[in-house]
């Protein structure tokens, strides 16, 4: 039976990518270890080897095609004895044995086919940007490259070290280009000591450099932890003013996809607990770069918390010579009066569906995205509810002491009298995050759990 | 307090050589560390004026601990003096100094004011971190002082980033990182070793030998005791020095300060020294015995080195010392009295100086 040649999955996020070249024609042979295509992703250009071997019974994807799936059928392979008539026209089901690459993640149900990033929904009412400013799509792994870069041409103190952010252009390819265009004095890679290297920037930042740390991701600052908290964080404080750490430590935080406990945590809630930290995460690419700019400029210590699951997400960034964004501001992104929800970062992927279905069912949902988690703008929140009268927070990170229990505190505190149910939070499960698909899937929050909370505060359940 | 300067001495050699390699030749310059900078009679004086400013000004804390004018941790730099203070008379204006918790003597060596520590220390608003930071906190921009840390090894990857920024901006300047034999033992010191070494920054590790990590001495918690040689493995030189001699100190700085300066990468200085006093003022000292204090007292003690050379080579009477000293202890009483009298900060600044 002629085997099937799947779309590999080359990176745990990876949804789909380009066949940029077959290095195999129908009819040739093919052995175990074979190269036969070179497939591009967002972030790199991959080699797939074959797995089986046989003869080259039909290429089904033709060269450069974009947006090709993962799982999809990509190439079938014949046995000997089988000819191109053997081809079924139904499709079995993919099966490990007939991948031509071991699938690295399954994050995407394979019968359902991904579109490709969501666009994002059109922003009009932001103050930040002016009326008729051309938007360009962008995504925002480019947003925030585009970002350094005109902040590293503006200020020769800016630079950026990291792991692989230089040669190898970036582990998730944030600082693609930079290298060539900075030079490798601007341009730093490390070596693996995220609580070295850490300390190095802050170091740097007090004699008065703008250093732009990236972590691989967050996962691994817990390493560097001491030097973000009492070193940069505090300085300022203890020297009565005297000493600052202009920093910026920034990387993907939060859950990829099936990388498991020690790789998949939010960090928003636990850096937001220290005084003398600015902690961002944004969601939208525009935002990214916005955010980005403000951060490197800022005369503190911030932490730019991104997500890989985002980078790849396309989004219109209005295209202006210097478009930086406030820190601590907060962003109405969908207008609405029967409740407010309130989240940043990735939640928002779900806060923004949720609230297309409620629309559906006649509750027209407030959405706001926090963007910065410290300073928080309570403020915008407090506005909402007071028109709304009911909330719920929506964030991937664990539940106890969450971003969404402190927004709800501090709405009880300030704005008790104008709500009529109490504050519902949706977060991720109170356990380590596990491989298993499905336990991954039920341990994140869910669109149907924040359709359900805002269903609970409006009474409609 | 002297102003930083680049005195030259008639040892002062142009480049760094491993302690470690052969010192056979008889025509060989003695390696780093086993070199003595002459001093001239004002420089005797200096150092020991200063060794002594130290000195009472440690004793005065000790005094205002005991009274309950200075709270929290206070660790007394008694018994080390010579080795910032031979170091400071090796610097250059524009290189900066970092170290941990022990950091009283560091800060008037380089020149900060006597007023200003004490009064930090007593928790003032005219102390250098407007009560804010206290014993282990204190930092001056104008002085290239960058403190002042609290959590033991973080001053390495921080003076190791100053070091960078040295070098990003290649203004000959070179950072020195103060840390003790109990921060040797971190994990970060070597993370900054390496890079230290892999990008050629200009910072010397300092190691201030004291022989006990608050209660363990050194052979207790180190696998390799000569501190000197933990840069073997990142190439690192690094030169034992004797560090109750101020002289010595000076020496080896003034090498190792070169060597840094002139593009060769870090060096280590293993400073060879030792605490009179408890780790901080609640430490009864137990895990040694007084005979050993007593011993170093009498037999190494930085200042009566100086003492004992100026009187030796007829540089200074009895009379001339006491004067020294009197015009110290009234520097001292000076700086307790204002820091005992000075106002507390105002409550408003509970919530200044948290972000920019």
């Amino acid at each position: 039976m002629p085997i099937d040649i799947l779309m590999p999955a080359l990176s745990p996020t990876m949804e789909e990518g380009t066949l940029s070249k077959w290095l195999k024609k129908e009819g040739d042979s093919v052995a175990s270890g074979d190269v036969i295509a070179e497939i591009e992703t967002d972030k790199a250009t991959m080699e797939v080897e074959a797995v089986d071997e046989g003869t080259v019974g039909k290429l089904m994807v033709p060269e450069g095609s974009e947006g090709v799936p993962v799982n999809a059928v990509i190439a079938v392979l014949l046995n000997d004895g089988e000819t191109v008539a053997d081809i079924g026209t139904e499709t079995p089901a993919a099966t490990p044995a007939a991948t031509a690459a071991e699938p690295v993640a399954a994050a995407v149900e394979p019968a359902a086919p991904v579109a490709a990033a969501p666009a994002a929904p059109s922003v009009p009412s932001d103050p930040d940007i002016p009326a008729g400013t051309e938007m360009v799509p962008t995504t925002v792994r480019e947003a925030l490259r585009d970002g350094m870069a005109e902040e590293m041409r503006a200020d020769g103190d800016v630079f950026i070290m990291g792991e692989e952010v230089a040669e190898y252009q970036g582990a998730y390819k944030i600082t693609q280009g930079l290298l060539q265009e900075f030079g490798a004095r601007r341009v730093v890679d490390t070596p693996i000591t995220e609580h070295g290297f850490a300390g190095v920037g802050v170091g740097a930042a007090m004699a008065g450099l703008k250093p732009i740390v990236e972590f691989m991701t967050f996962n691994f600052a817990m390493q560097a932890m001491d030097q973000i908290i009492n070193s940069a964080a505090k300085t300022h404080y203890m020297s009565g003013g005297q000493m600052t750490a202009p920093i910026v430590f920034r990387g993907p935080n939060g859950a990829a996809a099936r990388v498991a406990a020690q790789h998949s945590q939010c960090y928003a809630s636990w850096f937001s607990h220290v005084p003398g930290l600015k902690v961002v995460m944004p969601y939208t690419a525009a935002d990214a770069k916005g955010l980005l700019k403000a951060a490197i400029r800022d005369p503190n210590p911030v932490i730019f918390l991104e997500n890989e699951i985002i980078y790849g997400h396309t989004f219109d960034v209005p295209k202006m010579d210097d478009f930086v964004l406030p820190i601590g501001k907060a962003r109405i992104h969908r207008t609405g009066n029967d409740v407010t929800i309130v989240s940043f970062g990735i939640g928002m992927t779900y806060a923004e569906k949720a609230a297309d279905e409620l629309a559906g069912m006649g509750i027209e949902a407030e959405v706001i995205d926090l963007r910065t988690i410290r300073p928080m703008d309570l403020p915008t929140v407090i506005e909402s509810v007071k028109k709304t009268g009911r909330l719920v927070t929506v964030e991937e990170g664990f539940p106890q002491s969450s971003v969404g229990t402190e927004i709800a505190t501090r709405v009880m505190q300030q704005a008790f009298d104008y709500l009529d149910a109490p504050v519902l939070t949706v977060a991720g499960k109170d356990v380590p995050m596990p491989y298993a698909a499905n336990l991954e899937k039920l341990a994140l929050p869910n669109v149907a759990e924040v359709v359900d909370a805002v269903k609970a505060v409006t009474y409609t359940a | 307090m002297a102003p930083r300067k680049s005195a030259a001495s008639s040892s002062r050699r142009t480049g760094a050589t491993n302690s470690t390699k052969s010192r056979s030749a008889k025509t060989a310059k003695p390696a780093i560390g086993a070199q003595v900078a002459e001093f001239d009679r004002e420089q005797e004086l200096e150092v020991y004026r200063e060794m002594l400013l130290i000195r009472r000004f440690e004793e005065k804390a000790g005094q205002l601990y005991g009274m309950g004018f200075i709270g929290g941790f206070c660790h007394l730099y008694i018994g080390q003096e010579a080795v910032v203070t031979g170091i400071q008379l090796a610097m250059k204006d524009g290189d900066q100094l970092i170290t941990g918790y022990r950091d009283h003597g560091h800060m008037l060596a380089a020149g900060m004011s006597p007023r200003g520590v004490m009064a930090e220390l007593t928790g003032r608003q005219a102390g250098y971190s407007r009560g804010k930071g206290g014993s282990m906190h204190m930092f001056s921009r104008e002085k290239n002082f960058y403190g002042g840390h609290g959590i033991v090894g973080a001053q390495v990857p921080l003076g190791t980033g100053v070091a960078f920024a040295n070098r990003y901006r290649d203004n000959g300047n070179v950072s020195l990182a103060f840390f003790g034999d109990g921060a040797a033992n971190q994990g970060q010191v070597y993370e900054s070793f390496n890079m230290a070494e892999l990008w050629q920054l200009p910072v010397i590790f300092v190691v201030e030998n004291n022989r006990y990590a608050m209660g363990t001495s050194v052979s207790r918690a180190s696998a390799q005791t000569d501190f000197s040689q933990r840069g073997v493995s990142f190439n690192i030189p690094g030169h034992k020095v004797d560090g109750m001699d101020v002289r010595a100190v000076k020496a080896a700085a003034l090498s190792a300060l070169d060597y840094a300066r002139s593009g060769k990468g870090p060096v280590i200085l293993e400073m060879m020294t030792y605490r009179y006093r408890g780790h901080s003022m609640s430490d009864p000292a137990k895990y040694r015995t007084k005979d050993e204090v007593q011993k170093m007292r009498s037999e190494h003690d930085p200042i009566e080195q100086v003492k004992v050379r100026l009187l030796e080579k007829g540089w200074a009477s009895e009379e001339e010392l006491k004067a020294i000293d009197k015009e110290v202890r009234d520097i001292v009483a000076d700086s307790a009295e204002f820091a005992q009298t000075t106002p507390e900060p105002d409550p408003s600044e509970l919530y200044t100086d948290i972000v920019l």
